[in-house]
């Protein structure tokens, strides 16, 4: 097949490869490209604007089962602020994001780095790190949740291997359960860092490296002074989309600790669907959810601020 | 430099092993039988293995139910029309948007990559007042309805991203021949970018399936998906628990997504990617 016909819709080739006349009933292209916008304008439009502002409404007025819409301006934010709850939660969020951010980055960092040096079975390698990342959160919430129970789990298997006074019950303190939260999140999410960092390094110029062992620089210092600079922007992506999971961290919290022992280990999110669902706390539960969506406008909308000023820029 | 490699596959070992064994405990846990995992340690291999937890896991408990057969099928049954819808509606909406220069093309565009980072629970209220309204709520049309409206950002970003790259050309050819909108999709753009729907279908399985709060949310008694009735399974037991069933439930329940996984591996990967760091 020539590549002129290839490049012409086939349906147009069945009409002699005449240019086709346009009936009179059918749409004219640009009318149909329009239309073909509609739905996704209307679910963008009611689904989220109109939706958040719904939320913010609800957040004024006293509604605790049914939406009432008997406004009380800013009281139930005032009762957010005063819920040691709601602080606890806020307190975690910060915990554990920077703990997970922070783990997440450095751990596949270094684990790209390595399938980086050019290894063997590095297939192998790069399937055994992505693997947590195609189940659901649930699963690695239940997984960690067996793997720290304190009488059947890590810290038994190391007493059992003579280690008698071994101690990790974190999950179970509630000064330290946050943090099993992390270990969980971490294992996780690591192969979806090393896979974007790996892309990264394989983006890096092969010259780059040729100019470097020319130079006589010791591999470590190409990393550390040379390779990890330029690899600036997936960092950003990669806090970017971190952040972005942790904001909506619900079903790791649920199936891991259940935000406890107590309240202990909570998140903003639990906290929200816990009043909405739960406890007949809609005006709350909503002042809570527009706090959520203020704290990832504030980490997210830079980045947005300059993918959506790229996107105009391209055209 | 023969001792450089050595430590670094040492290193790598390690991590493979530290990140695999969750999961190779789990399942060897989940072939023994309880006395033995009463009496031994969690590293220690199954003596006498047995599937029986699996059975269990899959058809209920000696005369109770809890076994996640039904939910298993009622995830399939959210799946399928949820995906199919989404990725139809995703790819057409991300056509449109980048192919056709339309005005307010881009300022759509930018609302809707916006609504990528809203969470779920923002909206979740009205949703439900909005799905409950339309007579759906705790039925499987809901679901696969708010799955659709809550995968419609992240399928339109991946093909918006993709059709970006088309050249210009092409559309004008196509355009010059007479082809209309709906023409140029099916014949040249769905063509194109067939390795696109591969990625975005695996994604967008995954992503519905391994779905947690939403199911949780809308689903009704003969509607829940496989991941609220797993957590349901494990937290509410009473008296001893047995563990082998609750690690085969849950190795059952990330069963299909592993597959996927394993058996799509690039393809998955390069979603992530173009999902990631060309959005």
């Amino acid at each position: 097949m020539s590549h002129a016909e290839q490049s012409r819709p086939a349906i147009l080739m069945a009409e002699g490869g005449a240019p086709a006349v346009r009936p009179r009933w059918r749409l004219a292209p640009m009318t149909a490209a329009r239309i073909a916008l509609i739905p996704a304008a209307v679910i963008t439009i009611v689904c989220f604007y109109a939706f958040i502002v719904w939320t913010f409404v609800i957040s004024l007025t006293r509604s605790r089962l049914l939406p009432v819409y008997d406004f009380v301006g800013f009281d139930q934010y005032r009762r957010l602020f005063a819920s040691a709850r709601w602080w606890t939660a806020m307190e975690n969020l910060a915990i554990h994001g920077t703990l997970f951010i922070a783990g997440c980055t450095v751990a596949g960092y270094a684990l790209a780095i390595m399938i980086d040096r050019g290894v063997r079975a590095e297939g192998f390698f790069r399937t055994v790190f992505m693997l947590p990342l195609s189940m659901s959160f649930i699963v690695t919430g239940l997984i960690w949740q067996w793997m720290l129970n304190p009488v059947f789990g890590i810290q038994d298997a190391v007493r059992d291997l003579g280690w008698e006074g071994f101690v990790f019950n974190w999950i179970v303190q509630p000064d330290r359960a946050i943090y099993t939260l992390a270990i969980a999140g971490i294992w996780q999410q690591v192969g979806l860092c090393m896979a974007l960092f790996l892309a990264g390094l394989r983006g890096v110029d092969p010259n780059v490296w040729k100019a470097a062992r020319i130079d006589g620089i010791p591999t470590w210092r190409v990393y550390t002074d040379i390779v990890t600079p330029m690899l600036r922007p997936v960092f950003f992506t990669v806090f970017v989309l971190l952040s972005a999971l942790v904001m909506k961290s619900f079903d790791l919290v649920v199936a891991l600790t259940g935000g406890g022992p107590g309240f202990a280990s909570d998140l903003p999110a639990r906290f929200v669907v816990d009043h909405i669902l739960n406890r007949q706390e809609l005006g709350l539960g909503a002042a809570g959810a527009f706090m959520m969506l203020c704290t990832v406008v504030a980490v997210i909308g830079p980045y947005l601020y300059r993918e959506i000023h790229k996107s105009r820029g391209a055209r | 430099m023969r001792y450089q490699r050595v430590v670094l596959y040492l290193l790598l070992g390690t991590a493979a092993l530290a990140m695999m064994a969750p999961l190779l405990i789990m399942f060897s846990t989940s072939l023994k039988p309880m006395d033995e995992i009463r009496g031994g340690s969690l590293f220690a291999l199954p003596r006498a293995p047995t599937l029986e937890a699996w059975g269990k896991a899959w058809g209920g408990r000696d005369g109770g139910s809890g076994g996640l057969s039904g939910q298993f099928v009622n995830s399939f049954v959210i799946v399928f029309p949820a995906l199919f819808l989404s990725v139809g509606l995703g790819s057409l909406t991300g056509y449109a948007l980048s192919l056709w220069k339309l005005r307010f093309a881009n300022l759509l565009f930018a609302a809707v990559l916006i609504g990528l980072f809203i969470p779920p629970q923002v909206t979740l209220y009205p949703m439900i007042v909005l799905v409950r309204e339309l007579g759906l709520f705790g039925t499987v049309p809901g679901l696969v309805l708010v799955h659709v409206v809550w995968g419609l950002a992240f399928v339109t970003l991946l093909f918006r991203n993709f059709f970006q790259s088309v050249p210009a050309d092409l559309m004008k050819a196509a355009r010059i021949d007479g082809a209309g909108f709906l023409a140029i999709f099916w014949h040249i753009m769905l063509p194109l970018s067939l390795p696109v729907f591969a990625v975005a279908v695996i994604l967008q399985f995954t992503y519905i399936w391994n779905d947690f709060l939403l199911g949780l949310t809308f689903s009704g008694r003969g509607s829940q998906p496989v991941t609220v009735a797993l957590n349901n399974l494990v937290g509410s037991q009473f008296g001893e628990q047995e563990y082998n069933v609750n690690m085969a439930a849950t190795m059952l329940a990330a069963l299909p997504t592993v597959l996927v996984y394993l058996f799509s591996g690039r393809l998955f990967v390069r979603g992530i990617a173009a999902g990631a760091v060309k959005g």
